[in-house]
């Protein structure tokens, strides 16, 4: 039997709805890029879905593939206690997608953290600057998994004191 | 917020002069303040720009990542019981909630199964760091609006459950006690001796912190309708925990997706009215009562049986078999050197921490390490909503809201 919050946005968005899944009881729904903010809406505001609250931003790297980053967004209904994850898929060249914060005003901090660490960007965001790393940081996007775990040699280039001086 | 500006008046210095037609009334834009990142009641390393019209708060931004030691990177570079050491360091206050989460969310992976009698030891540890943490919190924060007293009697009874997590498992702050499958050892009969002890005389302590901080007027005029957030705001901004409870949202996790032993103990969750700091510390006092009704519960109701899942490609062998038995060592030994294959897949895990909601988003490629690694800090979630909470609030109300967070910069900046 197929999900009723999959089957309902499936027959909503024909056109943007890329495929879903259900595994160890999450449910998690991809849409192409240019129909994210209506399906977004679309689960903020219908009366059958209403995911009011925000739980997680998050996005992941596929090096390999055509479309290599994967944002994702979770989200938690406190009335109908249910959750979902939004997924949808951006190139490289373009990495760019909406930002929700108008609908969720969590998301600021979460999105921004998302373009801090993979440097994808948010159409309509707010402030979207670096949050975690310094404002000043050029070395790229640490969690891309082109990045190397022990950085790119930016802290060699720091000044230390080899020995206490006597 | 608008204030009625009261600085009208032109000043003129000599109205003979001619110079003084042309003088600008009393300087009146914006000052812009940096509280922290060295301030004490930031908690950790944490900066705010202020901008503040006269001891008003208009706008504030917050600047983390001073703590920042990309925790998320390293997980993809370790095995999945390598990662546990780290999450103590999220919440260095409370290391055994994090521990909890963060198995929880790989055994949600692993579709794996813990015993009856690891659920309701992992619960009781759960609810005692529960404990260490509300009573930290309580300490901290009545001291940073100048009500000290508090502050060292709560210290005081955290450092008999501090030494208590000593006996059980070495370690006082750092623990590393939860283990995928289960947990690492089992209460003694000492241990729970000195946890009923404890239990015993616990409420009556309860009764004296609020004693303390109901007969303090300075503290309830700095508490009382200060940083108030509706219900549907703070839902919008995702907070959790008791500052989400305190706006009267009753979500919680251990009711809502009952996970562990919480299903079988009877407990009430307390929820706020005003959605202000007062209620949030209310709270938070109440839970430590729950708490103590819940670990009570749970050593009644606890059976004998394993503390650790028999599923030998993932779960550790018991010690004492790996110093005396060649396939154990084996078993042992191949899981901290390869560790195990996760099924590919991706799942989000969210654990009640007494801050609020604790999770893991974990995606798995099938290999022994997680391909990413996602921890959703409440922490980090709460100081998104800062700015809104604190407009319009005097200058000396920002400690009070770092305060109401229980913010701890660890978590916060991972």
């Amino acid at each position: 039997m197929m999900n009723q919050l999959i089957q309902r946005l499936q027959e909503s968005f024909s056109s943007g709805f890329v495929g879903a899944t259900e595994w160890r009881g999450d449910v998690a729904v991809t849409v192409t890029r240019d129909r994210l903010h209506d399906v977004a809406q679309f689960l903020h505001d219908d009366p059958g879905m209403d995911f009011d609250y925000i739980v997680h931003v998050s996005s992941v790297d596929w090096p390999d593939d055509e479309e290599r980053f994967e944002v994702v967004w979770e989200f938690y209904s406190i009335r109908k206690r249910h959750r979902i994850r939004l997924k949808t898929r951006v190139p490289e060249s373009d990495c760019i997608v909406d930002s929700l914060t108008d609908l969720w005003k969590g998301a600021e901090f979460m999105e921004r953290e998302v373009f801090d660490m993979m440097g994808i960007r948010f159409h309509n965001h707010p402030d979207l600057r670096r949050i975690l790393m310094p404002d000043d940081y050029t070395e790229g996007f640490p969690l891309r998994k082109d990045f190397p775990l022990r950085g790119k040699g930016w802290r060699d280039t720091f000044d230390f004191l080899d020995e206490v001086p006597r | 917020m608008a204030f009625e500006d009261q600085r009208t008046t032109v000043y003129k210095v000599n109205p003979e002069h001619p110079e003084s037609e042309t003088l600008p009334a009393l300087r009146s834009e914006e000052l812009l303040l940096n509280m922290g990142p060295q301030h004490p009641s930031t908690h950790g390393v944490l900066k705010v720009i202020l901008e503040l019209e006269g001891e008003r708060l208009v706008k504030s931004t917050p600047v983390m990542g001073y703590l920042h030691r990309g925790v998320e990177k390293l997980a993809e570079d370790g095995t999945y019981h390598q990662f546990i050491p780290h999450t103590d360091r999220l919440d260095y206050v409370c290391a055994m909630y994090n521990n909890f989460a963060y198995c929880r969310a790989v055994e949600k992976l692993l579709n794996l199964q813990v015993p009856e009698r690891a659920e309701y030891l992992r619960t009781i540890v759960a609810e005692v760091q529960r404990i260490i943490g509300h009573q930290f919190w309580l300490g901290t924060q009545a001291l940073d609006i100048g009500a000290m007293t508090v502050f060292f009697y709560c210290f005081r009874d955290r450092e008999v459950l501090l030494d208590w997590f000593d006996e059980l498992c070495g370690a006082r702050l750092t623990t590393s006690w939860y283990r995928i499958g289960g947990v690492e050892r089992d209460l003694t009969p000492s241990l729970i001796a000195k946890l009923k002890q404890f239990l015993d005389y616990f409420p009556a302590k309860i009764d004296e912190y609020i004693i303390f901080l109901e007969t303090n007027r300075i503290w309830l005029g700095r508490t009382k309708g200060i940083a108030v957030i509706s219900a549907e705001d703070a839902v919008n901004f995702g907070l959790s925990g008791p500052t989400l409870r305190g706006s009267g949202v009753d979500y919680d996790l251990r009711k809502y997706e009952p996970y562990s032993a919480y299903p079988k103990c009877e407990f009430s969750v307390p929820v706020g009215k005003n959605g202000d700091t007062y209620d949030r510390y209310w709270i938070r006092v109440m839970e430590l009562y729950e708490s103590v009704k819940i670990i009570k519960q749970c050593l009644e109701q606890m059976q004998e049986g394993p503390i650790m899942a028999d599923v030998p490609s993932v779960t550790l062998p018991p010690k004492q078999r790996v110093f005396t038995n060649l396939e154990s060592m084996i078993q042992q030994f191949k899981l901290f050197s390869q560790g195990f294959k996760a099924p590919p897949g991706e799942i989000y895990c969210g654990t009640e921490a007494h801050k609020g909601e604790l999770g893991f988003y974990i995606v798995s490629t099938g290999g022994s390490k997680p391909y990413r690694l996602k921890i959703r800090a409440p922490s980090f979630v709460h100081m998104g909503a800062f700015d809104h909470m604190s407009r319009g609030y005097m200058i000396s109300d920002a400690c009070t809201i770092f305060g109401t967070y229980d913010i701890v910069m660890g978590e916060c900046d991972r």
